[in-house]
Protein backbone atom coordinates (compact mmCIF):
# COMPACT_ATOMS: atom_id res chain seq x y z
CA UNK A 1 0.00 0.00 0.00
CA UNK A 2 3.07 2.26 0.08
CA UNK A 3 4.71 3.67 -3.03
CA UNK A 4 7.53 0.67 -2.96
CA UNK A 5 4.58 -1.06 -4.16
CA UNK A 6 4.51 -2.71 -7.24
CA UNK A 7 3.19 -0.13 -9.81
CA UNK A 8 -0.70 -1.17 -11.35
CA UNK A 9 0.47 -2.45 -14.72
CA UNK A 10 2.25 -5.37 -12.89
CA UNK A 11 -1.29 -6.72 -11.49
CA UNK A 12 -4.47 -7.96 -13.31
CA UNK A 13 -7.51 -5.07 -13.09
CA UNK A 14 -8.92 -5.31 -9.29
CA UNK A 15 -5.87 -7.03 -8.38
CA UNK A 16 -7.14 -10.30 -8.62
CA UNK A 17 -7.14 -12.59 -12.05
CA UNK A 18 -9.95 -12.91 -14.02
CA UNK A 19 -10.46 -16.85 -12.94
CA UNK A 20 -10.89 -16.26 -9.77
CA UNK A 21 -13.00 -13.40 -10.20
CA UNK A 22 -15.47 -15.64 -12.02
CA UNK A 23 -15.50 -18.23 -9.09
CA UNK A 24 -16.40 -15.43 -6.57
CA UNK A 25 -19.17 -14.01 -9.12
CA UNK A 26 -20.49 -17.58 -9.40
CA UNK A 27 -20.51 -17.88 -5.56
CA UNK A 28 -22.60 -14.23 -5.79
CA UNK A 29 -25.16 -15.26 -8.20
CA UNK A 30 -25.51 -18.42 -5.95
CA UNK A 31 -25.99 -16.32 -2.88
CA UNK A 32 -27.98 -13.76 -4.48
CA UNK A 33 -30.48 -16.37 -5.72
CA UNK A 34 -30.90 -17.86 -1.73
CA UNK A 35 -30.82 -14.90 0.33
CA UNK A 36 -29.12 -14.87 3.26
CA UNK A 37 -27.66 -18.25 2.61
CA UNK A 38 -23.53 -18.53 3.25
CA UNK A 39 -21.99 -19.81 0.45
CA UNK A 40 -18.38 -20.98 0.30
CA UNK A 41 -15.79 -19.60 -1.64
CA UNK A 42 -11.83 -19.89 -1.98
CA UNK A 43 -10.61 -16.96 -0.59
CA UNK A 44 -7.78 -15.53 -1.99
CA UNK A 45 -4.11 -14.60 -0.24
CA UNK A 46 -4.78 -10.87 -0.41
CA UNK A 47 -2.01 -7.78 0.70
CA UNK A 48 -4.09 -6.99 3.51
CA UNK A 49 -4.16 -9.87 6.93
CA UNK A 50 -7.46 -11.22 7.76
CA UNK A 51 -9.49 -8.81 9.82
CA UNK A 52 -8.51 -5.87 7.17
CA UNK A 53 -12.11 -6.71 5.36
CA UNK A 54 -9.86 -9.57 2.94
CA UNK A 55 -13.32 -10.90 2.09
CA UNK A 56 -15.14 -6.99 1.44
CA UNK A 57 -12.06 -6.33 -0.79
CA UNK A 58 -12.18 -9.54 -2.70
CA UNK A 59 -16.25 -9.28 -3.23
CA UNK A 60 -15.44 -5.41 -4.47
CA UNK A 61 -12.90 -7.03 -6.51
CA UNK A 62 -15.03 -9.29 -8.19
CA UNK A 63 -17.78 -6.71 -9.16
CA UNK A 64 -15.98 -3.54 -9.61
CA UNK A 65 -16.04 -2.50 -13.06
CA UNK A 66 -14.14 0.91 -14.89
CA UNK A 67 -17.41 3.12 -14.99
CA UNK A 68 -17.90 2.64 -10.93
CA UNK A 69 -17.49 5.34 -8.50
CA UNK A 70 -16.41 3.56 -5.10
CA UNK A 71 -17.21 5.03 -1.77
CA UNK A 72 -15.29 3.07 1.47
CA UNK A 73 -16.08 3.32 4.95
CA UNK A 74 -15.34 2.63 8.32
CA UNK A 75 -17.49 3.27 11.34
CA UNK A 76 -19.09 5.56 9.13
CA UNK A 77 -16.14 7.36 7.86
CA UNK A 78 -14.54 7.82 4.74
CA UNK A 79 -11.28 9.23 6.21
CA UNK A 80 -10.16 6.44 8.97
CA UNK A 81 -7.06 4.57 7.98
CA UNK A 82 -8.91 1.32 7.21
CA UNK A 83 -11.15 3.32 4.94
CA UNK A 84 -8.19 5.03 3.38
CA UNK A 85 -6.16 2.27 2.56
CA UNK A 86 -9.02 -0.12 1.22
CA UNK A 87 -10.30 3.29 -1.07
CA UNK A 88 -6.15 4.00 -2.38
CA UNK A 89 -5.65 0.06 -3.26
CA UNK A 90 -8.84 -0.19 -5.51
CA UNK A 91 -7.81 3.31 -7.02
CA UNK A 92 -4.35 2.10 -7.79
CA UNK A 93 -5.76 -1.56 -8.97
CA UNK A 94 -8.42 -0.34 -10.83
CA UNK A 95 -7.92 3.57 -11.83
CA UNK A 96 -12.21 3.93 -10.61
CA UNK A 97 -13.49 7.07 -9.53
CA UNK A 98 -13.87 7.52 -5.57
CA UNK A 99 -16.14 9.91 -3.91
CA UNK A 100 -16.76 10.04 -0.37
CA UNK A 101 -20.56 10.99 -1.15
CA UNK A 102 -23.00 7.95 -0.48
CA UNK A 103 -25.39 9.67 -3.08
CA UNK A 104 -22.32 9.37 -5.65
CA UNK A 105 -21.18 6.26 -5.40
CA UNK A 106 -22.07 2.90 -7.36
CA UNK A 107 -20.27 0.78 -5.17
CA UNK A 108 -20.25 0.99 -1.45
CA UNK A 109 -17.70 -1.30 0.83
CA UNK A 110 -18.50 -1.12 4.23
CA UNK A 111 -17.26 -1.94 7.74
CA UNK A 112 -19.73 -1.16 10.46
CA UNK A 113 -22.13 1.29 9.34
CA UNK A 114 -24.85 1.28 6.94
CA UNK A 115 -24.68 4.96 4.94
CA UNK A 116 -27.66 7.40 6.48
CA UNK A 117 -28.98 8.85 3.33
CA UNK A 118 -31.17 6.39 1.63
CA UNK A 119 -29.64 3.60 -1.01
CA UNK A 120 -31.49 3.89 -4.47
CA UNK A 121 -31.72 0.75 -7.12
CA UNK A 122 -28.67 0.60 -8.64
CA UNK A 123 -26.45 0.77 -5.78
CA UNK A 124 -24.23 -1.85 -4.54
CA UNK A 125 -23.22 -2.61 -0.73
CA UNK A 126 -20.22 -4.65 0.50
CA UNK A 127 -19.72 -5.31 3.49
CA UNK A 128 -16.70 -6.81 5.75
CA UNK A 129 -17.41 -9.73 7.86
CA UNK A 130 -15.35 -11.04 10.16
CA UNK A 131 -17.90 -13.57 11.54
CA UNK A 132 -20.40 -14.95 8.88
CA UNK A 133 -22.19 -17.22 11.35
CA UNK A 134 -24.74 -15.71 13.69
CA UNK A 135 -25.30 -19.39 15.84
CA UNK A 136 -21.40 -19.50 16.40
CA UNK A 137 -21.18 -18.43 19.69
CA UNK A 138 -23.81 -20.82 20.82
CA UNK A 139 -22.54 -23.57 18.51
CA UNK A 140 -18.90 -24.08 17.67
CA UNK A 141 -19.25 -26.82 15.16
CA UNK A 142 -19.42 -26.08 11.58
CA UNK A 143 -21.15 -29.03 10.80
CA UNK A 144 -23.67 -28.80 13.35
CA UNK A 145 -24.28 -25.46 12.28
CA UNK A 146 -24.89 -26.45 8.99
CA UNK A 147 -27.52 -28.88 9.68
CA UNK A 148 -29.59 -26.46 11.77
CA UNK A 149 -29.43 -24.22 8.46
CA UNK A 150 -30.35 -26.64 6.46
CA UNK A 151 -33.00 -27.86 9.26
CA UNK A 152 -34.03 -24.32 9.59
CA UNK A 153 -33.50 -24.76 13.22
CA UNK A 154 -33.29 -21.44 14.36
CA UNK A 155 -34.40 -22.39 18.35
CA UNK A 156 -30.92 -21.76 19.21
CA UNK A 157 -30.77 -18.20 18.79
CA UNK A 158 -33.55 -17.16 20.59
CA UNK A 159 -31.65 -18.74 23.67
CA UNK A 160 -29.12 -15.98 23.23
CA UNK A 161 -31.40 -13.46 23.33
CA UNK A 162 -33.82 -15.15 26.06
CA UNK A 163 -30.44 -15.13 28.13
CA UNK A 164 -29.57 -11.62 27.44
CA UNK A 165 -32.72 -10.59 28.65
CA UNK A 166 -32.41 -13.16 31.67
CA UNK A 167 -29.09 -11.24 32.34
CA UNK A 168 -29.82 -7.60 31.39
CA UNK A 169 -33.55 -7.44 31.65
CA UNK A 170 -33.73 -6.27 27.86
CA UNK A 171 -32.33 -7.78 24.49
CA UNK A 172 -28.54 -6.36 24.86
CA UNK A 173 -26.98 -7.43 21.88
CA UNK A 174 -26.50 -3.72 20.50
CA UNK A 175 -24.62 -4.53 16.88
CA UNK A 176 -24.63 -7.89 15.06
CA UNK A 177 -27.88 -7.94 15.72
CA UNK A 178 -29.62 -11.61 14.09
CA UNK A 179 -31.97 -11.17 11.32
CA UNK A 180 -33.81 -13.14 9.27
CA UNK A 181 -33.24 -12.84 5.71
CA UNK A 182 -36.65 -13.96 3.38
CA UNK A 183 -38.23 -15.69 6.50
CA UNK A 184 -35.55 -18.77 5.86
CA UNK A 185 -31.91 -17.83 6.77
CA UNK A 186 -30.90 -16.86 9.88
CA UNK A 187 -28.25 -14.15 8.93
CA UNK A 188 -25.33 -11.99 11.16
CA UNK A 189 -25.67 -8.30 9.22
CA UNK A 190 -22.21 -7.78 10.06
CA UNK A 191 -21.13 -5.72 13.16
CA UNK A 192 -23.54 -3.27 12.13
CA UNK A 193 -25.38 -1.50 15.00
CA UNK A 194 -28.72 -2.70 15.42
CA UNK A 195 -30.04 1.01 14.69
CA UNK A 196 -28.94 -0.20 10.99
CA UNK A 197 -31.04 -3.31 10.44
CA UNK A 198 -34.11 -1.80 9.67
CA UNK A 199 -32.36 -0.50 6.45
CA UNK A 200 -31.73 -4.06 5.51
CA UNK A 201 -35.43 -4.75 5.11
CA UNK A 202 -36.84 -4.06 1.56
CA UNK A 203 -33.61 -2.29 0.29
CA UNK A 204 -33.25 -0.51 -2.79
CA UNK A 205 -29.93 -1.48 -2.78
CA UNK A 206 -27.90 -5.11 -3.69
CA UNK A 207 -26.37 -5.74 -0.15
CA UNK A 208 -23.50 -8.28 0.09
CA UNK A 209 -21.33 -10.05 2.79
CA UNK A 210 -18.13 -11.45 2.77
CA UNK A 211 -15.93 -13.56 4.90
CA UNK A 212 -12.37 -13.38 3.94
CA UNK A 213 -11.23 -16.18 6.80
CA UNK A 214 -14.23 -18.14 7.28
CA UNK A 215 -14.12 -18.17 3.20
CA UNK A 216 -18.46 -17.48 2.85
CA UNK A 217 -20.39 -15.01 1.03
CA UNK A 218 -24.10 -13.84 1.42
CA UNK A 219 -26.34 -11.43 -0.25
CA UNK A 220 -29.38 -9.88 0.55
CA UNK A 221 -31.36 -8.84 -3.09
CA UNK A 222 -33.34 -6.13 -3.91
CA UNK A 223 -36.57 -5.68 -1.80
CA UNK A 224 -35.80 -8.98 0.51
CA UNK A 225 -37.60 -8.69 3.45
CA UNK A 226 -35.36 -8.76 6.57
CA UNK A 227 -36.31 -9.38 10.13
CA UNK A 228 -34.68 -9.25 13.59
CA UNK A 229 -35.19 -11.45 15.72
CA UNK A 230 -37.19 -10.79 19.13
CA UNK A 231 -39.73 -11.27 21.53
CA UNK A 232 -43.62 -10.86 21.52
CA UNK A 233 -42.56 -8.89 24.64
CA UNK A 234 -39.53 -7.75 23.99
CA UNK A 235 -39.97 -6.22 20.51
CA UNK A 236 -36.90 -5.27 18.56
CA UNK A 237 -36.44 -1.52 19.18
CA UNK A 238 -33.34 0.97 17.78
CA UNK A 239 -31.10 2.89 19.86
CA UNK A 240 -32.25 6.40 20.44
CA UNK A 241 -29.83 9.47 21.54
CA UNK A 242 -31.45 12.40 23.69
CA UNK A 243 -29.25 14.87 22.11
CA UNK A 244 -29.26 15.64 18.72
CA UNK A 245 -25.36 15.52 16.18
CA UNK A 246 -23.17 18.74 18.04
CA UNK A 247 -22.27 19.53 14.56
CA UNK A 248 -25.53 19.06 12.12
CA UNK A 249 -28.04 18.70 14.24
CA UNK A 250 -29.31 15.87 12.97
CA UNK A 251 -31.91 13.65 15.70
CA UNK A 252 -32.05 10.48 13.79
CA UNK A 253 -28.81 9.50 12.65
CA UNK A 254 -26.72 7.42 14.21
CA UNK A 255 -24.74 9.04 16.87
CA UNK A 256 -20.49 8.24 18.23
CA UNK A 257 -19.68 10.15 21.48
CA UNK A 258 -16.20 11.47 21.05
CA UNK A 259 -14.57 12.51 23.80
CA UNK A 260 -13.47 16.77 22.98
CA UNK A 261 -10.56 17.87 25.79
CA UNK A 262 -8.00 16.09 28.47
CA UNK A 263 -10.90 17.40 30.73
CA UNK A 264 -13.06 14.60 29.45
CA UNK A 265 -15.68 16.77 27.87
CA UNK A 266 -17.46 14.89 25.36
CA UNK A 267 -20.35 15.82 22.73
CA UNK A 268 -22.17 13.54 20.25
CA UNK A 269 -21.94 13.53 16.70
CA UNK A 270 -22.90 11.54 13.36
CA UNK A 271 -21.28 8.35 12.34
CA UNK A 272 -21.93 8.73 9.22
CA UNK A 273 -19.08 11.59 8.28
CA UNK A 274 -20.68 12.55 4.66
CA UNK A 275 -24.11 12.48 6.07
CA UNK A 276 -23.30 15.32 8.94
CA UNK A 277 -21.70 16.81 6.01
CA UNK A 278 -24.51 17.33 3.43
CA UNK A 279 -26.55 18.68 6.91
CA UNK A 280 -24.14 21.24 7.66
CA UNK A 281 -24.37 21.99 4.54
CA UNK A 282 -27.66 22.27 3.84
CA UNK A 283 -27.96 24.48 6.53
CA UNK A 284 -25.49 26.82 5.71
CA UNK B 1 -55.87 -52.21 24.13
CA UNK B 2 -54.47 -48.82 22.51
CA UNK B 3 -52.07 -49.30 19.36
CA UNK B 4 -48.12 -49.52 20.45
CA UNK B 5 -46.04 -46.60 20.46
CA UNK B 6 -43.27 -48.02 19.10
CA UNK B 7 -43.14 -51.23 17.44
CA UNK B 8 -39.54 -52.78 16.65
CA UNK B 9 -38.75 -56.03 14.81
CA UNK B 10 -36.07 -57.47 13.03
CA UNK B 11 -33.64 -54.03 14.31
CA UNK B 12 -30.09 -54.44 13.70
CA UNK B 13 -26.85 -52.20 14.01
CA UNK B 14 -23.55 -54.27 13.06
CA UNK B 15 -20.74 -52.10 13.32
CA UNK B 16 -18.85 -54.09 10.59
CA UNK B 17 -16.65 -55.95 13.52
CA UNK B 18 -19.35 -58.23 15.00
CA UNK B 19 -20.46 -55.79 17.18
CA UNK B 20 -23.62 -54.32 17.53
CA UNK B 21 -27.22 -54.99 18.03
CA UNK B 22 -29.10 -57.75 16.12
CA UNK B 23 -32.87 -59.53 16.26
CA UNK B 24 -34.24 -57.14 18.22
CA UNK B 25 -38.17 -57.31 18.36
CA UNK B 26 -40.07 -55.42 20.88
CA UNK B 27 -43.49 -53.11 21.71
CA UNK B 28 -43.78 -50.18 23.75
CA UNK B 29 -46.76 -48.94 24.88
CA UNK B 30 -47.95 -45.23 26.48
CA UNK B 31 -47.19 -44.86 29.68
CA UNK B 32 -45.06 -47.76 29.65
CA UNK B 33 -41.07 -48.02 31.05
CA UNK B 34 -38.93 -50.51 29.73
CA UNK B 35 -35.62 -51.32 30.54
CA UNK B 36 -32.46 -52.41 28.87
CA UNK B 37 -29.88 -54.29 31.07
CA UNK B 38 -26.82 -56.17 30.82
CA UNK B 39 -23.07 -56.02 31.06
CA UNK B 40 -20.66 -53.07 29.65
CA UNK B 41 -21.00 -53.98 25.94
CA UNK B 42 -23.46 -56.11 25.68
CA UNK B 43 -25.13 -53.70 22.92
CA UNK B 44 -27.77 -51.06 25.35
CA UNK B 45 -26.52 -47.88 24.52
CA UNK B 46 -25.69 -49.05 20.96
CA UNK B 47 -30.05 -50.55 20.49
CA UNK B 48 -31.09 -47.04 22.19
CA UNK B 49 -29.27 -44.83 19.45
CA UNK B 50 -30.51 -46.41 16.66
CA UNK B 51 -33.87 -46.58 17.98
CA UNK B 52 -33.71 -42.73 18.16
CA UNK B 53 -32.19 -42.50 15.10
CA UNK B 54 -28.67 -41.42 16.33
CA UNK B 55 -27.24 -44.77 14.38
CA UNK B 56 -28.51 -45.86 11.00
CA UNK B 57 -30.26 -49.01 11.37
CA UNK B 58 -28.83 -52.37 8.98
CA UNK B 59 -31.85 -54.36 8.97
CA UNK B 60 -35.15 -54.25 10.36
CA UNK B 61 -38.26 -51.92 11.03
CA UNK B 62 -39.14 -49.20 13.80
CA UNK B 63 -42.56 -48.25 13.76
CA UNK B 64 -43.78 -45.04 15.46
CA UNK B 65 -46.78 -43.53 16.08
CA UNK B 66 -47.23 -39.59 16.95
CA UNK B 67 -49.64 -38.10 18.87
CA UNK B 68 -51.96 -37.76 16.00
CA UNK B 69 -51.78 -40.93 15.23
CA UNK B 70 -49.47 -41.36 12.19
CA UNK B 71 -47.15 -43.90 11.94
CA UNK B 72 -43.50 -43.17 11.12
CA UNK B 73 -41.04 -46.06 9.65
CA UNK B 74 -37.91 -44.28 11.54
CA UNK B 75 -35.36 -46.61 9.87
CA UNK B 76 -35.74 -45.21 6.60
CA UNK B 77 -36.96 -41.32 7.62
CA UNK B 78 -35.80 -38.62 5.89
CA UNK B 79 -33.16 -36.65 8.41
CA UNK B 80 -35.71 -33.46 8.29
CA UNK B 81 -38.33 -35.42 9.27
CA UNK B 82 -36.36 -37.59 12.19
CA UNK B 83 -35.05 -34.15 13.58
CA UNK B 84 -38.76 -32.44 13.82
CA UNK B 85 -40.04 -35.89 15.72
CA UNK B 86 -36.81 -35.48 18.10
CA UNK B 87 -37.56 -32.13 18.34
CA UNK B 88 -41.41 -32.55 19.37
CA UNK B 89 -42.45 -35.86 19.90
CA UNK B 90 -39.18 -37.80 21.66
CA UNK B 91 -36.73 -36.25 24.61
CA UNK B 92 -33.09 -38.22 25.22
CA UNK B 93 -31.63 -37.65 28.57
CA UNK B 94 -28.14 -38.53 28.41
CA UNK B 95 -25.73 -40.23 31.28
CA UNK B 96 -23.24 -37.05 31.31
CA UNK B 97 -25.41 -34.24 32.04
CA UNK B 98 -22.47 -32.63 29.75
CA UNK B 99 -23.62 -34.08 26.77
CA UNK B 100 -27.54 -33.06 27.48
CA UNK B 101 -27.51 -29.70 29.15
CA UNK B 102 -25.99 -26.17 27.43
CA UNK B 103 -23.99 -25.68 30.43
CA UNK B 104 -23.04 -21.78 29.08
CA UNK B 105 -26.45 -20.50 29.71
CA UNK B 106 -28.89 -20.58 32.76
CA UNK B 107 -31.45 -23.24 33.85
CA UNK B 108 -34.60 -21.18 32.07
CA UNK B 109 -32.84 -21.20 28.89
CA UNK B 110 -32.05 -24.54 28.91
CA UNK B 111 -35.66 -25.33 29.95
CA UNK B 112 -36.81 -23.03 27.64
CA UNK B 113 -34.61 -24.15 24.28
CA UNK B 114 -37.65 -26.82 22.98
CA UNK B 115 -40.07 -24.36 23.24
CA UNK B 116 -38.52 -21.96 21.46
CA UNK B 117 -37.69 -24.28 18.72
CA UNK B 118 -41.55 -25.05 18.23
CA UNK B 119 -42.08 -21.51 17.72
CA UNK B 120 -43.37 -19.84 21.35
CA UNK B 121 -41.91 -16.42 21.20
CA UNK B 122 -43.20 -14.49 24.37
CA UNK B 123 -40.39 -14.14 26.77
CA UNK B 124 -42.54 -13.87 29.90
CA UNK B 125 -44.68 -17.11 29.38
CA UNK B 126 -41.48 -19.20 28.51
CA UNK B 127 -39.97 -17.74 31.60
CA UNK B 128 -43.07 -18.75 33.80
CA UNK B 129 -43.11 -22.47 32.39
CA UNK B 130 -39.40 -22.78 32.40
CA UNK B 131 -40.32 -22.11 36.62
CA UNK B 132 -42.71 -24.67 37.07
CA UNK B 133 -40.69 -27.44 35.09
CA UNK B 134 -38.02 -26.25 37.61
CA UNK B 135 -40.09 -27.05 40.44
CA UNK B 136 -41.45 -29.86 39.46
CA UNK B 137 -38.11 -31.70 39.17
CA UNK B 138 -37.60 -30.03 42.62
CA UNK B 139 -34.93 -27.21 41.49
CA UNK B 140 -36.54 -23.93 43.60
CA UNK B 141 -37.57 -21.11 40.92
CA UNK B 142 -34.88 -18.70 42.29
CA UNK B 143 -32.40 -21.21 40.64
CA UNK B 144 -33.72 -20.18 37.03
CA UNK B 145 -30.98 -17.51 36.03
CA UNK B 146 -28.41 -19.59 37.19
CA UNK B 147 -26.03 -21.74 35.41
CA UNK B 148 -26.00 -25.86 34.89
CA UNK B 149 -22.16 -25.49 36.28
CA UNK B 150 -23.73 -24.19 39.61
CA UNK B 151 -25.98 -27.48 39.87
CA UNK B 152 -25.20 -30.62 41.88
CA UNK B 153 -24.50 -33.95 39.72
CA UNK B 154 -28.40 -34.31 40.75
CA UNK B 155 -29.77 -30.87 40.06
CA UNK B 156 -28.13 -31.68 36.69
CA UNK B 157 -29.84 -34.64 35.57
CA UNK B 158 -33.34 -33.78 37.19
CA UNK B 159 -32.90 -30.06 35.06
CA UNK B 160 -32.14 -32.87 31.92
CA UNK B 161 -35.66 -34.34 32.52
CA UNK B 162 -37.54 -30.70 32.61
CA UNK B 163 -35.70 -29.65 29.73
CA UNK B 164 -37.31 -32.79 27.86
CA UNK B 165 -40.34 -33.21 29.12
CA UNK B 166 -41.31 -29.30 28.87
CA UNK B 167 -42.71 -29.91 25.26
CA UNK B 168 -44.15 -33.27 26.91
CA UNK B 169 -43.04 -35.45 24.46
CA UNK B 170 -44.47 -39.27 23.78
CA UNK B 171 -41.23 -41.35 24.32
CA UNK B 172 -38.00 -40.54 25.94
CA UNK B 173 -35.51 -42.47 25.45
CA UNK B 174 -32.67 -42.16 28.64
CA UNK B 175 -29.13 -43.61 29.23
CA UNK B 176 -28.00 -44.14 31.94
CA UNK B 177 -29.50 -41.17 33.25
CA UNK B 178 -28.57 -42.63 37.24
CA UNK B 179 -25.06 -43.49 36.31
CA UNK B 180 -22.93 -40.68 37.65
CA UNK B 181 -25.46 -40.22 40.20
CA UNK B 182 -24.80 -41.43 44.30
CA UNK B 183 -26.92 -43.78 46.06
CA UNK B 184 -28.71 -41.38 47.77
CA UNK B 185 -29.03 -39.15 45.34
CA UNK B 186 -30.02 -41.73 42.81
CA UNK B 187 -33.06 -42.51 44.59
CA UNK B 188 -34.69 -39.34 44.57
CA UNK B 189 -34.03 -39.10 41.48
CA UNK B 190 -35.89 -42.20 40.37
CA UNK B 191 -38.34 -41.36 43.23
CA UNK B 192 -39.28 -38.01 41.30
CA UNK B 193 -38.72 -39.71 37.59
CA UNK B 194 -41.33 -42.87 38.37
CA UNK B 195 -43.75 -40.22 39.37
CA UNK B 196 -43.38 -37.86 36.35
CA UNK B 197 -44.19 -40.83 33.95
CA UNK B 198 -47.16 -41.81 36.29
CA UNK B 199 -48.63 -37.60 35.94
CA UNK B 200 -47.74 -37.05 31.89
CA UNK B 201 -48.10 -40.54 30.57
CA UNK B 202 -44.67 -40.61 29.01
CA UNK B 203 -43.62 -43.80 27.22
CA UNK B 204 -39.32 -44.24 28.61
CA UNK B 205 -36.81 -46.74 27.22
CA UNK B 206 -34.31 -46.62 29.81
CA UNK B 207 -30.71 -48.34 29.10
CA UNK B 208 -29.52 -48.87 32.78
CA UNK B 209 -26.78 -52.00 34.30
CA UNK B 210 -28.74 -51.51 37.43
CA UNK B 211 -31.47 -53.97 38.15
CA UNK B 212 -32.58 -51.75 41.26
CA UNK B 213 -33.47 -49.42 38.60
CA UNK B 214 -35.44 -51.52 36.84
CA UNK B 215 -37.08 -53.39 39.50
CA UNK B 216 -38.22 -49.17 40.93
CA UNK B 217 -39.44 -48.02 37.33
CA UNK B 218 -40.17 -50.76 34.81
CA UNK B 219 -43.04 -53.04 33.61
CA UNK B 220 -41.35 -54.49 31.22
CA UNK B 221 -37.55 -55.43 30.65
CA UNK B 222 -35.28 -56.77 28.04
CA UNK B 223 -31.70 -58.73 29.22
CA UNK B 224 -29.05 -58.18 26.72
CA UNK B 225 -25.98 -60.20 25.86
CA UNK B 226 -23.37 -60.32 22.98
CA UNK B 227 -25.47 -57.28 21.08
CA UNK B 228 -28.59 -59.35 21.33
CA UNK B 229 -31.96 -59.78 23.75
CA UNK B 230 -31.49 -63.22 25.34
CA UNK B 231 -34.55 -62.71 27.92
CA UNK B 232 -37.78 -59.98 27.58
CA UNK B 233 -41.09 -59.73 29.76
CA UNK B 234 -42.26 -58.79 32.92
CA UNK B 235 -39.83 -56.85 34.72
CA UNK B 236 -41.36 -59.37 37.76
CA UNK B 237 -41.26 -62.09 35.98
CA UNK B 238 -37.60 -61.84 34.98
CA UNK B 239 -36.51 -60.26 38.57
CA UNK B 240 -38.01 -63.67 40.05
CA UNK B 241 -38.00 -66.25 37.91
CA UNK B 242 -34.97 -65.37 35.22
CA UNK B 243 -35.38 -68.30 32.16
CA UNK B 244 -32.00 -67.47 30.52
CA UNK B 245 -28.75 -68.54 32.74
CA UNK B 246 -27.52 -64.87 31.84
CA UNK B 247 -30.33 -63.41 33.56
CA UNK B 248 -30.05 -65.51 36.27
CA UNK B 249 -26.48 -64.60 36.56
CA UNK B 250 -27.17 -61.24 36.25
CA UNK B 251 -29.78 -61.40 39.08
CA UNK B 252 -28.08 -63.47 41.48
CA UNK B 253 -25.27 -60.83 41.43
CA UNK B 254 -27.66 -57.99 42.35
CA UNK B 255 -29.34 -60.32 45.10
CA UNK B 256 -25.93 -60.69 46.36
CA UNK B 257 -24.57 -56.94 46.47
N1 LIG C 1 -18.52 -46.88 16.76
C1 LIG C 1 -18.27 -48.17 17.05
N2 LIG C 1 -17.55 -48.92 16.19
C2 LIG C 1 -17.30 -50.23 16.47
N3 LIG C 1 -17.72 -50.87 17.57
C3 LIG C 1 -18.43 -50.16 18.47
C4 LIG C 1 -18.74 -48.79 18.25
N4 LIG C 1 -19.45 -48.33 19.31
C5 LIG C 1 -19.58 -49.39 20.14
N5 LIG C 1 -18.98 -50.49 19.64
C6 LIG C 1 -18.94 -51.83 20.24
O1 LIG C 1 -20.26 -52.35 20.24
C7 LIG C 1 -20.51 -53.04 21.43
C8 LIG C 1 -21.73 -52.48 22.14
O2 LIG C 1 -21.42 -51.17 22.61
P1 LIG C 1 -22.46 -50.30 23.44
O3 LIG C 1 -21.85 -48.99 23.67
O4 LIG C 1 -23.77 -50.37 22.76
O5 LIG C 1 -22.53 -51.14 24.79
P2 LIG C 1 -23.30 -50.81 26.13
O6 LIG C 1 -24.10 -52.00 26.43
O7 LIG C 1 -23.99 -49.50 26.05
O8 LIG C 1 -22.08 -50.73 27.17
P3 LIG C 1 -21.89 -49.78 28.46
O9 LIG C 1 -22.69 -50.40 29.56
O10 LIG C 1 -20.42 -49.87 28.74
O11 LIG C 1 -22.32 -48.41 28.11
C9 LIG C 1 -19.23 -52.95 22.27
O12 LIG C 1 -18.48 -54.12 22.09
C10 LIG C 1 -18.51 -51.77 21.67
O13 LIG C 1 -17.13 -51.92 21.80
MG1 LIG D 1 -23.73 -47.61 27.05
ZN1 LIG E 1 -24.14 15.27 12.25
Amino acid sequence: MTETCHSQWQYNFAFLDENTKRMLRRALLKAVAIPGYQVPFGSREMPLPYGWGTGGIQLTASIIGQDDVLKVIDQGADDTTNAVNIRRFFARVTSVATTSSTAAASLIQSRHRIPETPLRPGQIMVFQVPEPEALRTLEASEVETRKLHAHQEYGLMHVKLYEDIARFGHIATSYDYPVMVNQRYLSSPSPIPKFDNPKLHMSPALLLFGAGREKRLYAIPPHTRVESLAFEDHPFTVQRWEQACALCGSHDSYLDEIITDDAGARMFVCSDTDYCQQQQESKA
Amino acid sequence: MSQPVLSVSGLAKDYGNGQGCFDIDFELYEGEVLCIVGESGSGKSTLLSTLAGRLSADAGSVRFRDRAGSSHELTTLAEAERRRLARSEWGFVTQHARDGLRMNVSAGANVSERLMALGQRHYGQLRETAAQWLEKVEISRERLDDRPTAFSGGMQQRLQIARNLVTQPRLVFMDEPTGGLDVSVQARFLDLLRRLVHDTGIAVIMVTHDLGVTRLLAQRTLVMQQGRVVEAGLTDQILDDPQHPYSQLLVSSILQA
